[in-house]
Parts: C-alpha cells; structure tokens; sequence
C-alpha cells in the first residue's frame, strides 16, 4: 500500500473517531465502541509502516505551507515510528480500561472525554512524525491545549488549579524558550527539517550551541526537567485514564520524544560533543531530587508522578551523554517506561474505584482482596526498578553501557543510586499491599477488584510489560537504527 | 472602455452611491439590502484590484485618473500590493459585518434607526476605501472626515446612554488627530506645490532637509497616531468599542485602526522615504518604546477588564502594538509582519466581536424576553446589558459555540501555532532576531503570555464556573453566528496557508522598502 496515504491515514483517523463519538454520543455502547474501533484501526495502519520503515525506507508527506519554505511536513523514520506503535498501542489498552472507570466512577461529560482523547491521539502521532520542527511545535501545542480539558475534567476549583499550573508552565516553556530556538535555528541553518546528523552549520561556537540546546531542553516542558516539572503533579486531579494518557501514552513521551529527536536529527551527536555536560548534571539531579520527593510522598498518584518525573530524566540523561548505545537506551527506555508506568497507574485507578483509596498508608493488605491489580502493580513496579526478566531492565543495560562506554562514571553512579531509591519508594507499597493485615477500617468496607475491562487492561499491560522483554527485537531494530545516522 | 479599467473608481463609488440611496428609502430592510449588495460589490471589486495588481511587475502600481485629468493637477487613484491588500480587508469585512448587522441591530438599534445605520455604514466604507486607494494627500484627509464623522454617528447610535460619551471623546480627539494631519499636509503642501502623494515624494528629495518638512512628519505622525491608537493616544477607543453596537464595534476594530496604520505605512515610505523617517530621526526608538508600553501596558489592563467589551477593547491597543512594533524594525521582515498583522488581528478581533455581540443580543433577550416587539422606540435611556463576568458564569453550557468561536479567535491573539496570529509573530521574531536584538525577542514573547492570561480569564470563567440556576442552552442566532465563524475559520485558515497573506504583505513589503529608499 502507498505509504504516503498509511501516514495521512494516521492522522485522520483518529479525527473520524472523534467525530464518530460525538455524533454518537446519545448511545454510551456505541459511542464506546466507535473508540474502541478506531484504536484497533490505527494500531493497524502504523503497523503496516513499521516493515517499509525497517527496511530503510522513509514515507513522507507534504500538507501546507503556513510559511514560505516551511510546510507542514510529515517523514516517518525510527524513533517516531517507535513513538506512534506505543501512542496508538496503549490507545486501545487505554480505552478499555477507560471504559470501565469512567463507568465505574459514573464520570460525567464522558463523550467530551472521549472526543479529547482521540484528538490528542492524532496529535500524538502527528508529533511522531514531524518532519521538521515546525510541524513538531504546532502539534506540541496542539497537545497541550487538546489535553487541557482531560486534565480540568471534573470541573472543580481544584481542577481549575491543576489546569492552570499546567497550561502556565506547558505554554509558557514552549513559548519563552521552544519557540525562539525554533525560530533561531531556522535562523541560521535556512530549514528545519529533521535530517540525520543535525542540520546546524559546522562551526557554530560552542556556547552557542549550549544556549541553544538549553532553550530547547528547558522549552520542552513535557520533558518535565528541573525546575519545569511542576505540571506533572499538579495534573495529578485528572481521572486517571487521563494520567495514564498524560504519563505512558502521549504527553510525557512527547516531551522526551522531542528531546531525543531534537539531539539526533537537528543538532546531531557530533555537534554537541563537549555541549551536554550541564544537562547530563541537570537530568542527574532530577532524577535524584523527583526520587527523593516520591519517597516521601503518601499519595499513590503523586509517588507516580514523581517517579515518572525522574524517569523522564532517564531518557534525558542517555541522550545527552552522546553515546549510540546509551541513545538506543534513551529510545528503548520511552518504551520500558510506557509499558510500566501505564500499568502502575492502571492499579492505582483500579484502587480508586474498587476501594475508594487514594494514599499509600491505606494499602495495607489490599493485594489480597485485588490480587490481579496488585500482582500487575508489582510487575510494573519491578520492571521500572530495572530487574531482569522486565523490559526496564533492557533500557537500563543500554543506558549503563553507554555511559560506561564513555567513561562517565557520575552517570553510572546517578543510574545505580536511582534504582535503589526507585527500590525504596516502589517495595515499600508491595511489601504494604501483600504482607500486612488489613487495617480494621479496611475490614470494614469490603470490596473486591476492580470492574472486569480495567482488570482485563492491567493484566494486558503487565503482560506486556514482562514479555517485551522477548519481543524486543523490533524496538531494539528501530532503536539502532535511530543511531545509525538513519542510514538503511 | 472596459469595465476592469474602472475598477479603482468603482471601488469607492459604488458605497459612495448606496448610502444616499439608504436614507433616501428610509426603510430599513431595503436599506440593509442596499448597502448590503454594494458591500458584496465592492469586496468582488477589490478581488478584481488584487488580481489586477498581482500580474503587475514587482514595483508597478494601478493609476486611475479622475476625471481623465492627469496627476499631479488631477486626483489620483493608485493601488499598489499594499493598498490592494487593505482594500481586501476592508471590504472583505465589510461584506461579512453586514449580513450580520441585520440580526444584530434589532436588539441593540431602536427600529426607525436601523435606515440610519446603513447609510453611516455605507459612508464609513467609502471613507475607509478612499483612503486607502486615493494617492491625493488633501484627498486623504477628506476620505478621513468622511469615515470618522459617520464613525461617530454609528457609535452615537447604541441603546446605552454611555455611548453618547464614548462618541462625544472619540469626536475630540478624532478631530485633534485630523487637525494635525491636516496641518502637515499644509506643510507639505507648502514646501513642494502640490498633493499628489508620488509627485510629493519626488519634489521632497530636494528640501527634505528644510525644518517644515520635519515639522509636517511630526504633525502627520502624531494625528495618525491618534486614529490608529498608538499607546498614550489610545484613550477614545476602549469606550467607544465598549458602548458601539456590537456590529460597529467589530467592524471599526477590523478596519478603522488599520487603514490608520496604513496611512502611516503610506506617508512614511512613499511620501518621505524611509531614510528620513528611520535613519534621520529617533523615530524608530520611540516607536518600539511606545510598542512596547502598548503590548505590555494595554494588555496588562486588559486581564483586570470586568467587561469582556473592554478586555478586549484594551486587547486591540496591545496588539495595535505588535502592528507598530514591525514598523519600528524598518526592514522587510518587520514590515511585512505588521503589514499580515493588519489582516491577522483584524479578522481575529472582528470574529471575537462579533460573537460576543451574539452573547449581548441573548442577554437581552433573556432579561426582556417578552419586551422584544417593544423594542421600538425604547426610552434613550435604557441601559442594554453590559457582558461583565459575573453574567457569564458557566456560558460554555448556553452558547457553546459563540464560546469555542471566541477561545479560538483567543488563541490567534495569543499567536499558538496553526492560527493567523503565529504567523505574525513568527516574522516579528524573525525581525528582531535579524538585528540581533535579542533582548527583544524574549520580550516580544513574554507579552503574548500576557495574551494567555486575558483569553484564559474568559475561559475560566465560561467553562468553570457554575451557570445560574434553570440556564438552557440559549446559542446565538444563526444569521449572527455563521458570519462571526467564517472568521474563526478564517483565523485558523490564514495560520495555516499563508500564500495570501503572506505572499501578498511580503511583496508589499519589498516593494515599499525599495521604493522607499
């Protein structure tokens, strides 16, 4: 099939969808179904991309042209190919287990919820595959307006708050400091088209070249680096199907999708050798400082906040130390992390609405009554720890290697002390969940697990979770060749 | 002779002619049906211009001689990109105000008023037309008074008292402003013998050095300041587009401001050349300080606005700013922003305008539902609903529509990418960055965060707070709502395919940055 029109395909299709739900909005059943055939739909579509992109080839499309010599541009190569089959994959997990909760918590407004999270997907898949980077930033806002909906869903005062926060730090980042490298590297480099190597002229000064990078790691605020990741918590009163789009599917992997593709294909890993040394200390310290907080934190949706704050910087991390191996990592670890996170958040949603509970301190005993959740939890959990068989350990490997490689020995020592504060915060729960009595209070509320379509979503992603480990083969095809220079 | 050759006198004719015609029906249905065909003709007139004026080499100009008497002894109409472009904008507006106006005017105009109405509107398009096509710098001025005077009729004629005022201040300090355009182009008259514009530009490479001339940039400079609501000499416009009926209001935002501009653009660049204007004086400087107080000062008052008229009456002075600011650059990127600004603001505001005209027109309706039929001959001093916040709470659940419209008009005014307001900025940027004024490019974008916090004020208060008891969905009429949503799609369209905007301002841009050398 043409290629051109599978990528155009992706795109539209999930605008039908939202179309589709909006017109079917008197019939939940229908309406339901409509997200749920869309999803399988464009997993299937991105996945007759995969094999053309594999095989070297790089499908492109044109739209319009907002600026002269500027379209909106569309070129599928690995990393986004990468992005989109985890986008449109968890998309259909999503939705089944968004299903259940918005039922199971009798949510209101459930279509308009609907309706958002399909647009957000098309904007998660453009974002993917950009072509350049003004096709990259109008989608990027496009997702952050798209979500801010999702985020303020319920409509309280303390809803208005969060979507503040999340519009002021997501907006504001992309404008002070995104956009003006955006325009500064039209600026000088005449395009800004993503191409293998980077696209800045040889001979830019190196400070230059670091403020230039700083603009563009601190613009993307999805990224959540220190001291812009406030927005992550603070979205944290969004239903959680939300969370789980904002922290496994589209949002966060967005913003470090952006950082990996802004290091690989507009400044290119030569460019920045020497460059990177401030934001391999930065991405360090977030990922020991976003630990530290999620150790300290009683509410289940915050502790996973700042665990994905700090895996976030992971990715961060690997990019900036410039290694091949440690970028295959960074792309393998947008993976890793999708998979596990979105599991950890599926429980603690499963938690909310069997149980009613929202803090660590009132898990005492609950992997008994929910053993699926529960048992799903820890998978996720052990998998983000980094241990073997899971897929956060692959990533982890890569990422060691890279740094070991280049004989950064901080960045082996940051990675080996965040497992073991990830260990502290994670076991703790489990250790609560499997191996304490339940509280008298709990004993008195009897429940049982979650409605079944959110089960059936947490066991899929653990599943996934501890068998991507076996089918890593694509991931890890795409991932290198990412670090190939994009060559076949 | 073909009719395509007459098209620069067509133009303004044929407004020119509709509004006698208006008020010699007295009716207001056939006056509406009237002014309205000559709006339409005159937009399909401009269309022609364009596409006449585009198969002209870069450089070249239409020239139509009134009277067959040839300039400078006779009156000139000239179109070049530039003045074809606005006369798009004008016109194209125009012909989108009007069809609205019908439905819009009922509520806020008593009845025996509405003939009135149009025949104002009618002279306010020529004028505004006139100006922009005339080459004639006496004839510039005269076209001025023309729109102003029935500018003042048109804001004079809202239900609410305030509005008597609100044009009464506009009157003083539009005619001060006219005053001194017409002092300078005495001056000028003075120094070279004649009021043809490009027999004027000529004839002032030999004196430009002699004071008068300088004296008459100064009198020109700041009377058109004054109509285009350059920051301290903004002061008549926030209650003249609070209290005008909505209809005015979004069609004098979208076009009077602008054609300002554009005189401005004319005199600096083809009257005294740019090298007098940017390179001579400190004008540049005080322009971007006076910028720069507008997109900072205007906006920032705008998030303290109660009345969502006002916020975004105080909006428009800000972004007036941007428009300014482009010009302060003195390059071909700068210019060609404020020059797609003109359009991109213009469309975005009136869209904006326009919808919340549709949202005071269900306030009044909602407060004397069965009063309507009553609305003729409402006593003068009746007070029509002012939209303020607190009324409207939760309007999100009423008037969907009219709400989504205005958050997307919104985020063209703050410049997200994929909206005609992006487009701006972007070159604004460029501009900036090109004179390695980096300062400025940081500032430039802090200020559009400012825009974030005005737009999002409404946003909070339309889709979070609660809607009073027993509110039913209530939308705007359609006759109002497909014309203010042609807009809203227009912004999003001019985001995204600029070859007309664009294409267009950046052409006319060169050309006047190299004729003005």
């Amino acid at each position: 099939m043409n290629t051109e029109y599978l990528i155009l395909a992706a795109l539209v299709l999930p605008l039908l969808g939202a179309i589709g739900i909006a017109l079917a909005h008197r019939a939940p059943n229908l309406r339901e179904g409509v997200t749920l055939a869309t999803a399988v739909a464009l997993f299937v579509g991105v996945c007759q991309l995969l094999d053309p992109v594999l095989a070297g080839a790089r499908p492109e499309l044109v739209l319009l042209e907002p600026l002269p010599g500027l379209p909106i541009a569309f070129r599928v190569e690995p990393l986004g190919m990468l992005f989109a089959l985890i986008a449109s994959g968890l998309w259909i997990v999503n939705s089944v287990y968004s299903i259940g909760y918005m039922r199971g918590n009798k949510e209101k407004h459930q279509t308009r919820f609907y309706v958002c999270f399909a647009l957000s997907i098309a904007a998660a898949l453009a974002i993917a595959f950009a072509g350049n980077l003004l096709t990259l930033f109008l989608f990027y806002e496009v997702l952050t307006l798209i979500t801010y909906p999702l985020v303020t869903h319920a409509g309280t005062e303390k809803a208005k708050q969060g979507g503040r926060t999340y519009l002021a730090i997501l907006m504001g980042t992309s404008v002070l400091f995104l956009l003006p490298a955006v325009i500064y590297t039209w600026y000088v480099a005449g395009t800004t088209d993503f191409r293998p190597g980077g696209i800045l002229p040889a001979g830019m000064e190196t400070g230059t070249v670091m403020v230039l990078l700083a603009l563009f790691m601190f613009g993307i605020g999805k990224a959540a680096l220190m001291p812009f990741h406030r927005w992550l918590p603070a979205a944290m009163v969004a239903p959680t199907p939300v969370s789980a789009l904002l922290h496994a599917v589209a949002v966060v992997k967005a913003g470090v999708f952006s950082v990996v593709k802004v290091i690989v294909y507009v400044f290119g890993l030569d460019t920045l050798a020497g460059a990177t040394d401030w934001l391999i200390g930065i991405a360090g310290f977030t990922i020991i400082a976003a630990s530290v907080v999620a150790l300290h934190a009683d509410n289940l949706k915050r502790r996973l906040a700042y665990s994905t704050v700090s895996q976030l910087s992971y990715v961060i991390l690997a990019a900036a130390i410039l290694a091949p191996l440690s970028v295959a990592g960074a792309a393998l670890h947008i993976v890793a992390h999708a998979f596990g996170k979105i599991t950890l958040f599926f429980a603690a949603g499963a938690i909310y609405t069997a149980a009613h509970k929202t803090e660590v301190s009132q898990l005492d005993g609950i992997g008994r009554r929910m053993p699926w959740t529960m048992g799903a939890f820890a998978i996720g959990a052990l998998s983000l720890i980094g241990i073997p068989p899971l897929v956060g350990f692959v990533s982890k490997w890569y990422m060691m290697s890279g740094a070991l490689a280049t004989d950064r020995f901080f960045v082996a020592a940051v990675i080996l002390a965040s497992t073991l504060l990830n260990a502290a915060y994670f076991l703790p729960i489990l250790h609560r969940a499997f191996f304490r009595p339940l509280s008298a209070e709990a004993a008195a509320h009897p429940h049982g697990e979650a409605p079944l379509p959110m089960v059936i979503a947490i066991v899929f992603t653990a599943a996934a979770t501890t068998f991507a480990f076996l089918f890593t083969d694509d991931f890890l095809r795409l991932a290198q060749a990412l670090v190939a220079g994009g060559a076949p | 002779m073909s009719i395509a050759a007459q098209l620069p006198a067509l133009q303004v004719a044929l407004p020119l002619l509709a509004a006698p015609l208006a008020v010699l029906l007295r009716h207001g249905g056939l006056a509406f049906a009237v002014v309205t065909a000559a709006a339409w003709a005159a937009f399909a007139v401009a269309i022609g211009l364009w596409l006449q004026v585009g198969q002209l080499e870069a450089g070249a100009a239409i020239s139509y001689h009134i009277g067959s008497w040839a300039p400078p002894w006779g009156i000139e109409y000239r179109v070049d990109r530039l003045a074809s472009f606005v006369l798009l904008l004008v016109s194209g507006m125009a012909a989108v105000v009007l069809p609205y106006s019908r439905a819009s005017i009922l509520r806020e105009i008593p009845r025996d008023l509405h003939y009135l109405y149009y025949a104002m509107f009618a002279l306010c398009l020529t004028g505004l037309l006139g100006i922009t096509i005339t080459g004639d710098a006496f004839n510039i001025f005269v076209f001025l008074e023309i729109s102003s005077l029935s500018t003042y009729v048109l804001i004079a004629l809202g239900r609410d008292r305030r509005a008597l005022t609100a044009a009464f201040q506009y009157l003083i300090m539009g005619s001060i402003g006219a005053t001194f355009i017409v002092v300078g182009i005495g001056f000028l008259y003075l120094m070279t013998g004649t009021l043809n514009l490009a027999d004027m530009a000529v004839r002032l490479r030999e004196v430009e050095s002699h004071r008068p001339v300088l004296v008459a940039l100064a009198f020109l400079t700041v009377g058109i300041s004054l109509k285009l609501a350059l920051f301290p000499l903004h002061q008549w416009l926030p209650n003249a587009y609070t209290y005008a009926p909505s209809a005015v209001t979004a069609f004098l935002a979208a076009t009077a401001t602008k054609v300002a501009v554009y005189v401005l653009i004319r005199f600096y660049y083809s009257v005294f050349g740019d090298s007098l204007v940017f390179h001579d004086l400190p004008l540049p400087q005080i322009m971007l300080w006076l910028s720069l107080m507008a997109m900072f000062g205007a906006s920032f008052v705008a998030i303290f606005q109660n009345n969502l008229k006002r916020l975004f009456a105080y909006s428009s002075v800000g972004q007036i700013g941007y428009i300014t600011l482009g010009l302060s650059f003195a390059s071909v990127n700068g210019l060609t922003a404020s020059v797609v600004h003109l359009l991109n603001h213009g469309v975005a505001k009136a869209a904006i305008f326009l919808l919340i005209g549709g949202i005071v027109a269900r306030m009044a309706t909602a407060a004397n539902r069965d009063a309507v039929p009553m609305l003729r001959g409402v006593p003068a001093d009746a007070v029509s609903p002012e939209p303020t916040f607190d009324r409207l709470a939760g309007l999100s659940k009423r008037m969907p529509l009219t709400c989504f419209g205005i958050v997307i008009a919104g985020l063209s005014l703050i410049g997200v990418p994929g909206t005609a307001g992006f487009v701006t900025k972007w070159y604004l940027i460029i501009a900036a960055m090109e004179q390695g004024q980096w300062w400025l490019v940081g500032v430039i974008l802090l200020s559009s965060l400012l825009a974030v916090a005005y737009v999002w004020r409404f946003v909070e208060v339309a889709y979070f707070r609660a809607a009073p008891e027993g509110s039913e969905k209530n939308e705007a009429p359609l006759a109002m709502l497909i014309p203010a949503w042609l807009l809203v799609i227009a912004t999003l369209w001019f985001g995204l395919d600029t070859s007309f905007t664009v294409g267009t301002a950046l052409d006319a841009a060169q050309e006047l940055v190299k004729n003005g050398r």
